[in-house]
């Protein structure tokens, strides 16, 4: 998998790697041709006072942005782009009329797609295209990001000028379920973008549609000591064995893993993703008792120097860590720190706010919850926890086939149209998932046990089972 | 890359030279050469100033992070003017956050400092930031947010704009680490939520307040009535024979919710109207587990106006929850762990936010909302009911 010999293509420290020079579109004139005064007496084609409003203010522009963007494609011209130069001047004015009107002007979908692909394009059209014709298509280029969002410099910029050449040079970075995407593109400009991206920049598309969609982490082993597995491995890994899942839509409706290397979840799996796995650990907390001494003595700040912006008095051991432990699993006796490990839920709360003092434990792997989504429709779900700890080490055999697979078929078989993981989960019940995946059922699947006594019991596990015999029964009890 | 009108790829030969199911790019290749040095071998982290971040690995190395803040939607323009900045203080590498942010890692303290200096001097022409560089620990960085008016078909409210407007009034709190807590910010721009809203401590909403216009020529030719009825999850929806003999559907009002849910499966059914739109407040979420589980946020204020282009009503409202919780809560204390100890009847009472029918739930599961208990406090809601039913 994955483009053979290539898994280093823009690998900087390697010899004879691709560099933005080798694929570049546009020339060093091209790209820098306007100037500071050109971009302030810039006049968009159409009036957009609402819009310049929003220029206003500190936090960053992004109108400024698209004005800049539009004065860098006008003096580009036609004859330098693939679609029209116009195109975020005619975005701003179609904005300018949405804030008029406080209603969209983009129609409803449009199939649109690369061969072979049911997925990774969403397609859009305008519907006001007599007034704003550089924005009559402006579909959506899905583009597969790198784990923990790392670039370089090369590969950004190779992506800026596919963007620009083919596309409105307006993306998001990243969009809300964690993929590169190319804002703003015609018909005829997928298929050239698609062979672009997969033979120039080494890409794939990512996921939409009834399909796996985009798998993502957060950034883990690379810059994180909380992390618990390689979450860039294996959301790459996964990523890489379900391409055929990701590309051909063949669920009942979308399917998101997302992977977080720690309880502080700060790829929010347990609220966004059908399957989410969590890092956690089965021994120990690590404790550095000479560091519990300087944060109890005021040498290192609380909470990784994240607080320091207010004065929150001395650091007081007991009142902000032993006596804010969920579990009350901790103790300070003035002099040694003490944790009560088999009472600990891991919350992360003490590690947290004594980073440089307390590590997460060594014997490491994943919770896997399933089922999160929005509200649409029954209600937004969180996940459930349904498998407390299991390894998480290359190639993840064991989860890809003691877990993924059978909810896979599970939820294929079952699942109704537009029926998400956790819903398929509230119809048929825990007890039908356990059954699916072979586990017993635990006390940390719930928060408490049932109050109705309403148990649907299997005819096997009453006496004599189901069938009855009025005749016998009357013998006992005459009408 | 190619070039022209279809560049390299051949339209009578599309399967030429075809590649599919690469995937990503490989990540190791696209982190700075210490984080590979120290991959998986981090020891602790500090956050050494506000948008600046050092982390230490077993080796005694040290990395420096620098975070910054910006829209998500940027242009190829912008990108590039990231890579400039990279290229001159990053070795060519750079990172972003789930949350939109923007990291610089560097390898001293110094060269931090200097580059959150350049960053923060960076202004567009109309005045605004390019790159504010704040973010970290308990501050409120960067708002996650969904398309709206920018490129969506449902929406109930454009995206970029009201977060662009909330993060304006919001920017000191952006660039300090001043609150008891993270306090966390986003928005969807509809109810399908793309941007998962559901579990922020601060969420805006927008949402639609009239049923489906109903399109009687686009649902019999576009739409698999069947499928359109079975979407509504109230079923209010009936499929009909119009008097002149079309196929369609007939919209029960009172049983319909707005959701849009129709109209993703039929375009006959557009749920946009500019008088009846606007955004709803929900508050007290979390995706944490840190001290308390994850939580949902709950709505407190139904619906704002969509009052463009700077939606007052909705930056006041939150930034008025932003400085009673920056002010009330304990250290440590998200905003729904505040409202949960203080009860929600004195957050309501606090902030200022008037407590309104529309906020007893009466959807599935409602019953779970309701107070089973005789613990309560005083406020003036609660006085309010004692005097309707003549109690006092």
């Amino acid at each position: 998998m994955g483009i053979p010999g290539q898994e280093k293509l823009w690998d900087k420290e390697e010899k004879g790697h691709r560099t933005y020079q080798d694929v570049r579109i546009f020339t060093d004139e091209q790209l820098k041709n306007y100037t500071e005064d050109e971009l302030k007496s810039f006049k968009n084609k159409h009036d957009i006072p609402m819009m310049e409003e929003l220029e206003k203010g500190p936090w960053p522009s992004f109108v400024s942005d698209l004005k800049r963007e539009a004065l860098h494609r006008r003096k580009l011209g036609q004859e330098n782009l693939q679609i029209a130069p116009e195109v975020a001047e005619d975005l701003l004015g179609l904005m300018e009329l949405s804030y008029k009107e406080g209603e969209t002007h983009w129609k409803h979908g449009g199939i649109v797609g690369v061969l072979g692909y049911g997925g990774g394009v969403i397609g859009r059209y305008c519907d006001q295209q007599q007034k704003f014709p550089a924005i009559a298509h402006f579909h959506t280029v899905r583009v597969a990001q790198p784990g923990g969002k790392f670039y370089t410099s090369d590969y950004l910029r190779t992506f800026a000028d596919i963007a620009e050449y083919r596309g409105s040079g307006i993306t998001n970075l990243h969009g809300s379920t964690g993929d590169m995407v190319i804002l703003g593109t015609f018909t005829d400009q997928l298929e050239p973008i698609f062979f672009d991206l997969t033979h120039d920049l080494g890409v794939d598309l990512g996921g939409s549609g009834s399909n796996l969609r985009t798998p993502s982490d957060c950034l883990g082993p690379a810059r994180c000591e909380f992390t618990c597995y390689d979450t860039l491995d294996m959301c790459y890994d996964m990523t890489l064995t379900y391409q055929d899942e990701l590309h051909r839509p063949a669920f009942p409706y979308k399917f998101k893993f997302k992977f977080d290397g720690c309880p502080n979840g700060c790829v929010a799996s347990i609220a966004r993703s059908d399957m989410a796995f969590i890092g956690t650990w089965k021994d120990d907390i690590r404790i550095n008792q000479d560091a519990v001494q300087e944060y109890v003595a005021n040498k290192i700040p609380r909470d990784g120097g994240g607080m320091t912006g207010r004065d929150w008095g001395p650091f007081d051991i007991k009142a902000e860590i032993i006596d804010l432990c969920p579990t009350q699993c901790m103790q300070w006796d003035g002099k040694k720190l003490s944790i009560n490990n088999a009472e600990c839920n891991r919350c992360m709360h003490c590690i947290n706010a004594m980073p440089e003092a307390l590590r997460v434990g060594k014997d490491t792997g994943v919770s896997i919850l399933l089922g999160a989504k929005a509200p649409i429709l029954e209600g937004a779900q969180m996940s459930v926890l349904t498998v407390p700890f299991m390894y998480a080490k290359k190639p993840y055999e064991n989860i890809k086939n003691s877990v993924v697979s059978k909810i896979f078929d599970w939820w294929i078989e079952e699942g109704k149209n537009r029926e998400r993981l956790g819903e398929l989960i509230q119809r048929m019940g825990l007890k039908t998932l356990i059954e699916v995946l072979g586990i017993p059922a635990m006390p940390q699947m719930v928060k408490e046990p049932r109050s109705n006594p309403y148990v649907f019991f299997k005819e096997e596990e009453v006496p004599g089972g189901f069938a009855r015999d009025i005749d016998d029964y009357r013998s006992r009890h005459p009408k | 890359m190619s070039k022209g009108k279809t560049g390299y790829y051949n339209p009578q030969k599309p399967q030429e030279g075809r590649i599919t199911d690469v995937g990503p790019v490989h990540f190791m290749q696209m982190l700075p050469p210490i984080l590979r040095k120290n991959y998986g071998q981090w020891v602790s982290h500090r956050v050494l100033e506000p948008g600046i971040l050092m982390h230490v690995a077993e080796s005694g190395d040290k990395v420096y992070s620098v975070r910054c803040g910006g829209a998500r939607l940027m242009t190829s323009e912008h990108i590039r003017e990231i890579c400039d900045i990279a290229d001159k203080h990053s070795g060519g590498y750079v990172r972003f956050t789930t949350r939109n942010n923007i990291e610089f890692i560097v390898d001293s303290e110094q060269k931090a400092k200097d580059l959150k200096k350049e960053l923060d001097s960076r202004k567009f022409v109309a005045g605004s930031h390019k790159f504010p560089v704040g973010g970290t620990g308990n501050s409120i960085t960067n708002i996650v947010h969904t398309q709206g008016w920018i490129h969506c078909h449902t929406p109930a409210t454009d995206a970029s704009g009201p977060v662009k407007v909330v993060m304006d009034e919001l920017f000191d709190y952006f660039k300090s680490m001043t609150l008891p807590a993270k306090l966390r910010i986003s928005l969807a721009c509809c109810l399908n939520m793309c941007g998962a809203v559901h579990c922020s401590d601060i969420a805006m909403l927008g949402y639609h307040r009239k049923p489906p216009a109903i399109d009687h020529d686009a649902i019999g030719k576009a739409c698999e009535i069947p499928l359109v009825v079975a979407a509504c999850p109230l079923y209010a929806i009936k499929p009909i024979t119009t008097e002149d003999g079309k196929k369609s559907v007939s919209v029960n009002v009172e049983k319909c919710m707005y959701c849009g849910n129709c109209y993703t499966m039929c375009l006959g059914l557009p749920l946009a109207d500019g008088a009846g739109d606007g955004v709803a407040l929900l508050a007290g979420g979390k995706i944490s587990n840190r001290i308390s589980k994850p939580k949902f946020s709950k709505v407190v204020v139904p619906i704002l106006p969509n009052n463009m282009p700077r939606w007052p009503e909705v930056v006041s409202t939150i930034k008025k929850m932003v400085e009673v919780y920056a002010k009330e809560a304990n250290k440590y204390e998200r905003l729904g762990d505040w409202a949960e100890r203080i009860g929600w009847e004195k957050f309501f009472e606090k902030c200022g936010i008037e407590f309104s029918w529309h906020l007893l739930d009466d959807y599935r599961l409602a019953y779970d909302t309701f107070r089973t208990s005789t613990q309560f406090k005083y406020t003036e809601h609660a006085w309010a009911v004692s005097k309707a039913v003549g109690g006092i």
